[in-house]
């Protein structure tokens, strides 16, 4: 585990963070060949021919559920709106802007306080179930507009579901002073493979929360990035990812602090398990020359529950400032040791509910921060099931339920009795002429 | 031959582990019978083999048992998996508990607790039932949130394995040199933690222990010596108070092999006779 606090410490090399070219021009891009630094962690083979940027074939559906006042529009290939936030920094994210030919805009009002979340459905309408099958899924490009007027609040959900070959790009304009959350859950099919960038821009005191959630897909490949249009934004950028056997997930973060007194958090957890099951995390942190006051923190935790899984972990930090408030990151890979299993074992938990206990434990952290608990729930299913059956947990939930109704019982009855009583107090109050009903209010 | 109820027998143990330079045998044939309610106290220099012991009655894989045979209530433990031996209620209290980072330890407690008992325990008794035992182990409630074993004190990992001990109520715990690395504070409360398992009367300690101190506050029916694999001496009480005064060097002379110097062949063989009886 590294960890590096830079205040007051002489600037960085200039050049540690990657500048990649960015146009939305697919042909301004290399095709990758696995040396770049971007793509070295990739394979390639498995893109299904994405760098190319092949005609579609397939489809992904966009569904969108959301409340009064949001406006939801399709945008055409021209609109301004579009490229505002995401500029492509490689040749699939041109590819994905270029062929999806529009956009899906959602649009949150200024000012407005959305008691529901938005939310938003991707589901790759491939073959189900279409594990490996290279040709099953056919291609479909996507992109997604989000837009949170000034001083809204707002939570969007995007559901990533079903299987497709997809190269689908989002980009975020959070206004001033507007609070979003942005929840990203790529709950795919076993046969999807997905490319995306997703361009977060923070106004000037506005907030970003967002969650990145990928359990499923063959390949699931993101590139969250975050700039700053003023002073005082806060960007908290949480992910949890769970990597079977044979899936390669990759997440390569870039925050660019160039406004200054801004904040930025990153919290990344994974769990792999299983023979190739790869997981690539790489955060990039940019402070540049006029980001005083800059407060930045980086973090990545990996459990490794078998062998045969390979975490990589690359926090990278570039500051080209002396003042800051705090710069640093974390980096740690760890395994779920045979010390550990064999110590829950002996306290009569059985492996797979230890696996299963272990895990739980190690992405709450990060689960519980999401404030949509039935999206809790079905993420923390989700990975359950993927560690196997679980009695144990089973036994409690349901013992814990069974007890709930009792208690709820009990208190109805206690209520009605109360409320006899009360009725009986107020009569007898009321009878005597004074002070009817304070006794039994009390 | 029937054996009463709550009885491990443990019959010519041979345990080895893999080394580099191939199977080392570390136990040469332990004899030792112990009942529900009894106390025994396993005693050895470092090295003797007490860790290998208590892990292989618990089941840890790095352990082979190449001979011999440990039975609960006549049952085969060694065909039993580790949770499996902890469900039919064996329990370990480890010498140096391992920590489990992200789990809490409430978590963890009840997900054991309802493992060892078969059902889950209902909720408002179980929060008492934590909260008292934490209360006599004069542990802070806010440990129940930590993580397991994360970052704890010797001492604290110490009072979590007899809070365990005291919520799973094993038919038989092993207690693995609880006592060591303890100040005096916290030796006085984990014993006052063993005791008030063992006054109920329905669990069998084994209680290994490099000192003797320990044996100040717990008074065990049967004291074991053990010395290179093997358990070379018992008897009662009265020879925990000789070791106090003579150490090993009676048991360990001769360059670790098991030598009983004093006690003749009553007190030598055979092994385990004492706690048999
Ligand atoms: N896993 C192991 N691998 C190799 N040697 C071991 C292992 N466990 C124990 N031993 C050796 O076996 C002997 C007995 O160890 P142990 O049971 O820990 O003794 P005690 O608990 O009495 O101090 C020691 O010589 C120790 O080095
Ligand atoms: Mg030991």
């Amino acid at each position: 585990m590294a960890v590096i606090d830079a205040t007051g410490r002489p600037p960085a090399a200039a050049g540690a963070v990657p500048r990649p070219v960015r146009s939305r021009d697919p042909q301004d891009h290399d095709v990758p060949t696995g040396r770049e630094e971007a793509w070295r962690f990739t394979p390639l083979r498995r893109l299904r021919g994405l760098p190319t940027g092949p005609e579609a074939d397939g489809l992904v559906t966009v569904t969108v559920t959301a409340p009064d006042g949001v406006a939801v529009e399709r945008l055409d290939a021209a609109d301004a709106r579009i490229g505002r936030v995401l500029i492509p920094a490689d040749r699939i994210a041109a590819f994905a802007t270029a062929r999806a030919g529009g956009a899906t805009a959602v649009t949150i009002p200024a000012e407005a306080s959305l008691s529901e979340p938005v939310i938003v459905r991707l589901h790759g309408e491939g073959p189900q179930g279409a594990a490996g099958a290279a040709s099953a899924a056919g291609v479909a490009y996507g992109h997604l507009v989000i837009e949170a007027g000034p001083f809204s609040s707002a939570t969007v959900v995007l559901d990533h579901t079903g299987s497709a070959t997809y190269a689908g790009n989002v980009e975020v304009y959070v206004g001033h002073g507007a609070s979003l959350t942005v929840i990203s859950l790529q709950d795919w099919d076993a046969g999807t493979v997905h490319l995306g960038a997703h361009a977060f821009s923070v106004g000037r005191d506005a907030k970003l929360r967002s969650f990145t959630v990928t359990l499923g897909g063959e390949l699931v490949r993101l590139n969250p990035t975050v700039d700053y249009r003023g002073p005082g934004g806060d960007a908290e950028l949480n992910g949890v990812f769970f990597t079977d056997a044979g899936q390669h997930q990759e997440h390569r973060l870039l925050v660019t602090h160039q406004a200054r007194s801004c904040r930025s958090r990153v919290t990344y957890k994974g769990a792999l398990r299983g023979e190739s099951a790869h997981a690539v995390w790489i955060g990039d942190v940019l402070i540049g020359a006029d980001a005083v006051d800059t407060d930045t923190y980086e973090l990545n935790r990996n459990l490794v529950l078998t062998d045969g899984a390979r975490a990589d972990s690359v926090p990278n930090l570039e500051i080209l400032t002396g003042e800051v408030v705090g710069a640093g990151h974390a980096s740690a890979t760890g395994r779920f040791d045979d010390e550990a299993l064999f110590y829950l074992q002996s306290r009569g938990i059985p492996p797979t509910e230890a696996r299963r206990l272990v895990v739980h434990g190690f992405f709450a952290e990060v689960i519980d921060r999401i404030d949509i608990p039935e999206l809790r729930d079905r993420i923390m299913t989700s990975v359950a099931a993927r560690l196997g059956e679980s009695e144990l947990a089973e036994a409690i939930a349901e013992a814990e339920a069974a007890e709930a109704a009792e208690a709820a019982e009990a208190a109805e009855a206690a209520e009605a009795a109360e409320a006899a009583e009360a009725a009986e107090a107020a009569g007898a109050a009321a009878g005597a002429g004074a002070g009817a009903g304070a006794g039994a209010g009390a | 031959m029937t054996t009463a109820v709550s009885t491990l027998e443990i019959r010519n143990l041979h345990v080895s582990v893999e080394t580099e330079e191939g199977p080392r045998e570390i136990l040469r044939g332990v004899d030792l019978t112990v009942r529900k309610g009894e106390t025994h106290a396993i005693m050895g220099p470092n090295g003797s083999g007490k860790s290998t012991l208590s892990y292989s009655i618990a089941g840890h894989p790095k352990y082979t048992v190449t001979n011999g045979s440990i039975t609960l209530d006549g049952e085969d433990v060694l065909t039993m998996g580790v949770d499996a031996r902890a469900r039919a209620g064996i329990f370990l209290a480890m010498q140096y508990p391992v920590e489990i980072p992200g789990v809490s330890v409430s978590n963890f407690l009840r997900s054991s607790a309802t493992a060892v008992r078969g059902e889950a325990p209902k909720l408002r008794t179980w929060v008492k039932e934590v909260k008292a035992s934490m209360e006599a182990l004069e542990m802070d409630p806010a440990f129940a949130e930590r993580g397991v074993n994360e970052g704890f004190s010797g001492g604290e990992k110490k009072r979590h394995e007899i809070l365990q001990m005291a919520l799973l109520k094993p038919k038989i715990a092993v207690l693995d040199e609880t006592d060591s690395g303890l100040d005096v504070d916290a030796l006085r409360i984990v014993s006052g933690g063993i005791e008030a398992v063992r006054a109920k009367g329905e669990t069998g300690i084994l209680l290994i222990t490099h000192y003797t101190r320990i044996l100040r506050y717990i008074k065990p029916e049967f004291v074991h010596v053990m010395a290179a694999g093997r358990i070379v001496d018992s008897g009662g009480p009265e020879l925990a108070a000789v070791l106090e005064d003579g150490g090993y060097d009676r048991y360990v002379k001769g360059g670790g092999a098991a030598v009983s110097l004093g006690g003749g062949a009553a007190a030598v063989a055979p092994a385990g006779a004492g706690a048999a009886s």
